[in-house]
């Protein structure tokens, strides 16, 4: 795989993990109190570069076959989730992501939250929001760019278009201070869904003791017909569920992840 | 201390596995399949994808018929 197509992909999942996380961020900093929201924010990041700074050396010491196997597993069943979802919203059939709306929800709960001290944090509801978005979020970027970077040998590249992508988001947030509800999520989650699939049958396949044909030329057909049964899937689901569409995605509304 | 073990865990479940434990399952048969073929003179390659053209659209036929 081209360094070109391992950056694209990492940094474009990761971006979508830092627009989620900015939404969190920006409402528990607006509504409650900047200090502590950023408090939770260096925290979480603590947090992960903990994790990175453990799995990192780990799994770079596994052998590349049993790691293919085992990655390429995880990375293919955990892409097959974001790509069963992003169907289900190109389809109608679960509400679009919705930035805005999320960081309205966020809002009103930040501002029903009784307000608390503990320790050196001001507030401490502003505080564990952020904390927990970032983790959460983050754990994502970890996964993903730790999948990528280790598979093709290339963690700092994969590190690089990580940090990249959350930067670039985070200031956009921090410049705007709203929800970066123009980014097209639904669009990118998509993108990606596809890409997980198809690196993770790429690995686990190679992991398992297959070979393909053509080697690593097999992700230029793979990843393009993957994308193409995914939209053909969307369009077959739309045109059996466009009765149903609107009740559903009614009902979806505010419990969408 | 046992609450929060089963929150851990399922914290982890939903992270990988997700909505459906049936693709996990399809995924790791899909695996195990084409490692028992590549070890004979067979092509192993096609197993997995296959697996992905079947997996995908029974999870989402699924989850719609839910609707």
């Amino acid at each position: 795989m081209s360094t070109t197509a391992l950056f694209i992909a990492v940094f474009l999942a990761c971006a979508v993990e830092a627009v989620e996380a900015t939404t969190i961020v920006l409402a528990a900093g607006t509504t409650r109190d900047w200090r502590s929201a950023l408090a939770g924010v260096l925290c979480g990041l603590g947090v992960l570069a903990v994790i990175v700074a453990v799995l990192g050396p780990a799994v770079s010491r596994i052998p590349l076959q049993s790691l293919r196997l085992v990655v390429g597993g995880l990375l293919l069943v955990f892409g097959l989730q974001w790509l069963r979802k992003a169907i289900l919203r190109a389809s109608g059939y679960k509400a679009l992501h919705d930035e805005s709306e999320i960081f309205a929800r966020q809002v009103h709960a930040a501002a029903q939250a009784p307000a608390g001290r503990r320790g050196v944090v001001s507030d401490w509801y502003a505080f564990t929001l952020s904390f927990k978005g970032v983790v959460l979020e983050g754990l994502e970027v970890v996964f993903i760019t730790l999948t990528f970077g280790s598979n093709q040998h290339d963690i700092p590249l994969a590190a690089s278009a990580a940090v990249s992508a959350v930067v670039l988001i985070a200031i956009i947030g921090f410049v705007i201070r709203a929800p970066l509800a123009r980014v097209p999520e639904n669009t990118m989650k998509f993108v990606v869904g596809v890409m997980l699939t198809g690196f993770g049958v790429f690995w686990g396949v190679e992991g398992a003791g297959g070979k393909w044909p053509g080697s690593d030329a097999a992700l230029l057909v793979l990843v393009p017909a993957i994308a193409g049964y995914a939209l053909m899937i969307v369009a077959v689901l739309r045109r059996r569920g466009s009765g149903q569409t609107h009740a559903a995605v009614a009902k979806e509304r505010g419990s969408i992840a | 201390m046992i609450s929060r073990l089963r929150a851990f865990a399922a914290f982890w479940y939903d992270f990988v596995i997700g909505d459906d434990w049936r693709v996990a399952v399809g995924i790791v048969v899909a695996l195990a399949v084409t490692y028992g073929v590549s070890r004979s003179s067979l092509a192993s390659w096609w197993i997995v994808p296959v697996a992905v053209l079947i997996l995908l659209p029974y999870s989402l036929w699924r989850a719609t018929a839910r609707k």
